[in-house]
């Protein structure tokens, strides 16, 4: 909503400047968001005429114009817009004028010839486009051939105002009214509102023998109102109601138009005027469109309509869509005379669904849907009537139609005066909020005690109830007179849950280890499924779609973590960081049956690891490319933090993500809690990522199933412990942790450790075979050992390893 | 003999004087001082001393060894020193030549101003409630005083997963989920920080963006309580010379309701280019909880009240660390990340 500041003064004494106008209605909560000054920085230029205009004798883009200011002196101008004639009336810029951007007009010689000033575009004036038609755009500003001649161009044309920005909250529509926004500023400067004289004469002719109204959905049209008036003489507005609509943003069309426009801007009230020769009978039928009905709206397009779409009707066809758009067979053009004016009260909802649908969205229906005042409806017809007599040479016929079925009643709202202190924490006197309410116009209709009962004005149905009312008593008397205070009562103790515990813990371990969180969105593109080569079975393809995605690439809610982590990866390679290392937490969306049988789909949290390139290096280490160990020692020093032991890594070669020699499942306790391994190189290769790359994904709800237990001291051991060292021979393809578990079983209680030490393949042991080293520490709690039992166990081990794997001894 | 004496003392302690390293003193002691040394050779003579004399001499015998002794460790001492200094001094290294290097993780921006979010409302007795991102028509809109033909409904652009199931917009459906799960108890304070979703793409909105939710009810809760705790936030957050202010504002689920506005740190309030001159940056919107959504949550509006705020957390993170650009929040470009 836009304003100028001098019509908003008509309305209301205005004795403060724009800015602090501007300050105290946004710390009211009425928005003002920029002052926009008009004037930006003329002087000297005046209304002239252009009494001679030829061509230049010298130069055929140019032509010699003869300038008057007064009607005796001439100047001669040379000027170079193609719209420059005789006749015309324009702004005229004398030697010496000064214009916007500081160029100051001199005397010149242009192509031989002397120029005493300069005839002015609306641009070179700082004039907006809004409001300008095309041809004033393109060459000089086409002034009203009644502009009077001399007058300073600031005063002809209003720039010595400014405009007002509001930016409205969609409860406060109610200032999408000029006269509106006066009330505002009238109950925050303690003034009184001028409301506009509505006075006009009507002819004996009656309104009732030339037109008729029927409502046929009092529920979707509740109140309907038409004046007719005859003899208008359709021409350009006046300059002060152009200027008022420029200000507003609205471009000034022809009179009848413009003063509709007008009356929507003061009031609040949309209207439409109709050829009233284009309707048959005379008759106006309000009505839903029926099955496949067809109209050209004023925008010239046709439209199909759907069934409960709400229609201006006569009895033949449809001449408007009610609220949204008049229909081109009924529209005022330069031959109107006779015009049927509508102010109507439409239902809210039912025209923010037509536009919705349509796509339509025009001042009016914009105040359609947000609620009109349906008590000024009468008011806004007969202010049209009116100015269309007095700008438009109209003949207003007696009397008006009011079709009003259900008068809507005001509300009606019961406050207890102490609940305004109670729920603000202020101290305002019972006095001060009945004179707040009082200068809004609610008025107190009964008083109770502390109990006041108070009528709405009609023109705020956003005020409902009485923290409505609290609300209004508080920005009126200042949101800074709430003080500041702590909640009392009750102690609660502030704590996170053991999940959100355990999430806070698993970044903090992860980022320990020198990895980077990343947070991607989640939704992903479904071609994600191809390139992780994704069976046509793998559930993760059942992603839930996004119904109004923003783009496709946005089109689905991820299963899984890894486009996002890829996609990471590939964009900070692209920006020359290789060596990589990244995990998210976050979500992904199973159905999980949604959503047939379930209201929502899944939501599960998920760790997401992805490693490429080298360690951190420096003079002393060589580089050393990252690894699938060195993923699996994250994981494992995560699952120690977590106080998780009962840990297994089982091959895995079912997943199409990873490479099948490389990766495993990761199982604690028998569950399953995700897999890790070096990316699938043809999954790499769909990223378009170099070679080698390493991820994990992990199940954040099997974390918190069995981990996080308590810690629980343990005795320092108090025996010394023994170390030996067993380095085996054995088949290349035994597994390590087959040879472990043998060591373990065998070892029993009194091995309290083993871990391996080295891993040798070469030309010391046979091809196919390989040779792994093991320490082992041998420990009780209650003795020391003797060598006999501790080479008795040793031996057991050996023997045991030797009939199960023919492992041998290293010699 | 005690001349002789006198003659080892005066060589003794010359060579001991003049001994170069730990050998050398090693030799001198064997020489002087040892089983076969030239002072036990001396006193092997003893026998052919007189009575008299033998007691005289053999004194003197000690206390030259004695001094010997004493000498020797003295020299020991020095040279071990010496020796070690110069052990020392080769053993020097480079000491500007850099660290070992570890790879610094870091938390993303936003998961930290979350964390330190957490802790501030923990301190003042919050906890903090989750829910889910993928969430029905009614928690979203419909039980926040938003039915389906509420205007307000324009204000944010829904992405629609059936027509009854949204990414919801706002953290706000975990108020009405809290007080369906909690009530009648009171009172009621939880924060909740986590994902919403809006149709937005460009410099200052992402389609995905965190939000931290907060809501209180007891008896008695007033918009007082509400700036209070903000103040307290703010000052936590962004700094203790911090201000706020509260400017009228409309959410449908709270009334009355407020825009939260903190006074700009770069020109302490005095206006300028961040703040676009005014002095303040705004960080969020609250208010006391709509009657209606008290009602749907299971509360009687008669005898409690609440107060609710929403803040965005990439806003906070961008005014925290003068971030301009929200998208840099989501590019996860490791050298911006690696920033915090
Ligand atoms: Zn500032």
């Amino acid at each position: 909503m836009k304003v100028s500041f001098k019509w908003l003064q008509e309305y209301v004494d205005i004795d403060i400047t724009p800015e602090e106008l501007a300050d105290r209605l946004t710390n009211a909560g009425v928005t003002v968001e920029y002052i926009e000054y008009l004037n930006k920085g003329i002087t000297g230029v005046v209304v002239g005429e252009v009494l001679e205009a030829v061509k230049h004798p010298n130069a055929e883009k140019l032509s010699l114009c003869q300038v008057t200011t007064d009607g005796d002196n001439h100047f001669q101008v040379v000027c170079g817009a193609p719209n420059v004639r005789t006749g015309q009336k324009i702004p005229f810029a004398l030697v010496g004028a000064e214009l916007p951007g500081g160029l100051k007009i001199e005397k010149a010689k242009l192509r031989g010839t002397e120029s005493q000033g300069m005839i002015c575009s609306a641009q070179e004036l700082g004039i907006k486009d809004e409001g300008l038609t095309a041809d004033q755009k393109e060459g000089i500003l086409d002034l009203d051939p009644a502009a009077p001649l001399g007058v300073d161009i600031i005063e002809y044309l209003r720039l010595d105002d400014c405009v007002l920005e509001f930016d409205l909250t969609p409860n406060r529509s109610d200032c999408l009214s000029v006269i509106n926004i006066a009330r505002e500023v009238a109950a925050l400067l303690g003034k009184q509102v001028k409301f506009p004289e509505i006075k006009f004469s009507e002819i004996d002719k009656k309104i009732e023998d030339l037109a008729q109204v029927e409502i046929k959905d009092s529920n979707l049209c509740r109140r309907y109102v038409a004046k007719v008036v005859e003899g208008v003489q359709i021409k350009p507005s006046p300059q002060w109601l152009k200027h008022k609509l420029i200000c507003a943003g609205m471009r000034p069309i022809n009179n009848v138009v413009d003063i509709t426009n007008y009356v929507l801007m003061e009031m609040g009230q949309p209207l439409h005027a109709f050829d009233y020769n284009y309707l048959s009978a005379g008759k106006i039928i309000v009505r839903k469109a029926e099955k496949g009905e067809k109209i050209t709206t004023l925008d010239e397009n046709e439209r199909e309509l759907k069934e409960d779409i709400l229609l201006i009707t006569d009895p033949q066809k449809a001449v408007g869509i009610a609220g949204v758009m008049g229909g081109l067979n009924s529209e005022v053009t330069q031959e109107t005379t006779t015009v049927l004016i509508e102010s109507a009260y439409f239902n809210p909802n039912s025209i923010r669904k037509t536009s919705t649908n349509l796509g339509l969205r025009s001042e009016a229906s914009l105040r359609f849907e947000k609620g009109i005042n349906i008590e000024t409806v009468v008011d806004a017809a007969n202010r049209t009537a009116q100015l269309l007599a007095e700008l438009a040479d109209g003949k207003v016929l007696k009397g008006i139609i009011d079709n009003y079925p259900n008068p809507i009643e005001r509300t009606i709202i019961k406050l207890e005066l102490t609940k305004v202190n109670e729920v603000l924490g202020t101290n305002i006197e019972d006095q001060q909020i009945k004179e707040i309410l009082s200068s809004l116009n609610i008025d107190i209709i009964e008083e109770i005690g502390s109990v006041i009962t108070v009528e709405i004005p009609p023109y705020r149905p956003d005020i409902t109830i009485a923290e409505d009312l609290v609300e209004e008593v508080a920005r009126l008397s200042g949101y800074d007179k709430i003080p500041t205070t702590l909640p009392f009562g009750a102690s609660s103790k502030g704590q996170k849950t053991l999940e959100q515990k355990l999430r806070d813990k698993i970044i903090d371990t992860i980022a320990a280890r020198g990895l980077t969180e990343v947070i991607n969105f989640s939704f992903i593109n479904k071609t994600n499924f191809d390139k992780l080569l994704l069976s046509p079975e793998d559930m993760r393809r059942q992603a839930i779609p996004v119904l109004n995605p923003l783009s496709e690439e946005q089109g689905y809610m991820r299963t899984t973590l890894f486009p996002g982590l890829l996609e990471t990866l590939r964009r900070n390679i692209n920006r020359r960081s290789e060596n990589l290392g990244i995990f998210e937490l976050g979500k992904i969306y199973l159905p999980q049956g949604f959503p047939e049988k379930s209201i929502l789909p899944l939501e599960k949290w998920i760790l997401g690891i992805a490693l490429r390139g080298e360690l951190a290096s420096n003079w002393q280490d060589k580089t050393q490319p990252v690894d699938f160990y060195y993923l699996k020692g994250i994981v494992e020093n995560l699952l120690e933090q977590l106080k998780i032991t009962d840990i297994l890594f089982k091959p895995c070669q079912d997943s199409p993500l990873y490479h099948p020699g490389r990766s495993a499942y990761v199982y604690v306790s028998g569950e399953i809690l995700g897999i890790i391994g070096e990316i699938h190189p043809q999954v790499t290769d769909n990223y378009d990522l170099p070679a080698r790359n390493y991820a994990a994904e992990l199940d954040v709800e099997v974390l918190l199933k069995l981990g996080h237990g308590p810690i629980k001291f343990k005795q320092l051991p108090k025996y010394p412990a023994v170390h030996r060292d067993l380095a085996l021979v054995v088949k290349e393809e035994i597994t390590s942790s087959q040879l472990m578990e043998v060591i373990r079983t065998q070892g029993g209680d009194l091995l309290s450790d083993v871990t391996i030490f080295d891993l040798y393949k070469g030309n010391q042991i046979a091809l196919d075979y390989k040779s792994l080293a093991f320490a082992l520490t041998f420990q009780a709690e209650d003795r020391t050992l003797t060598d006999k039992e501790i080479n008795d166990i040793h031996e057991k081990i050996q023997k045991a390893l030797a009939e199960k794997f023919q492992a041998s001894l290293r010699s | 003999m005690k001349e002789q004496l006198e003659k080892i003392k005066l060589e003794a302690k010359k060579a001991l004087d003049h001994a170069k390293n730990i050998e050398e003193l090693n030799d001198l002691k064997v020489k002087y001082l040892g089983k076969k040394g030239e002072l036990t050779q001396v006193l092997r003579g003893m026998g052919q001393l007189s009575a008299e004399e033998r007691p005289i001499i053999g004194q003197l015998a000690n206390e030259v060894r004695d001094e010997l002794n004493a000498i020797l460790e003295e020299q020991m001492k020095l040279i071990k020193k010496a020796e070690q200094k110069q052990k020392l001094n080769l053993e020097t290294i480079d000491i500007t030549l850099p660290g070992k290097s570890f790879s610094r993780g870091t938390k993303h921006p936003l998961t930290q101003v979350i964390e330190e979010a957490k802790q501030i409302f923990m301190g003042l007795g919050f906890q903090i409630a989750e829910g889910p991102e993928i969430e029905t028509d009614y928690y979203n809109f419909e039980a926040l005083n938003l039915p389906k033909d509420h205007p307000a409904r324009d204000m944010q652009d829904t992405f629609y997963i059936t027509p009854e199931v949204v990414l919801r917009t706002h953290t706000s459906p975990v108020q009405v989920r809290s007080m369906e799960k909690l009530n009648p108890e009171v009172p009621v304070k939880i924060i909740c920080p986590g994902k919403v979703y809006r149709k937005d793409d460009d410099a200052t909105h992402s389609p995905m963006f965190h939000q931290i939710e907060g809501l209180v009810i007891d008896h008695g809760i007033r918009m007082s309580d509400l700036k209070g705790v903000l103040l307290v936030f703010a000052q936590q957050m962004f700094g203790s010379d911090r201000k706020i202010r509260f400017r009228p504002s409309y959410f449908p689920f709270t009334e009355p309701s407020a825009e939260v506005d903190v006074s700009c740190g770069i020109c302490s309030g005095n206006g300028c280019k961040s703040c676009s001159y005014t002095g303040w940056l705004e960080i969020l919107g609250s208010g006391m909880v709509h009657p209606n959504v008290l009602k749907y949550g299971g509360y009687d509006p008669t005898k409690v009240t609440g107060f609710a705020f929403g803040m965005g957390v990439e806003r906070i993170a961008m005014l925290k660390y003068g971030i301009t650009d929200m998208r840099l929040l989501f590019e996860n470009d490791i050298r911006f990340l690696q920033q915090f």
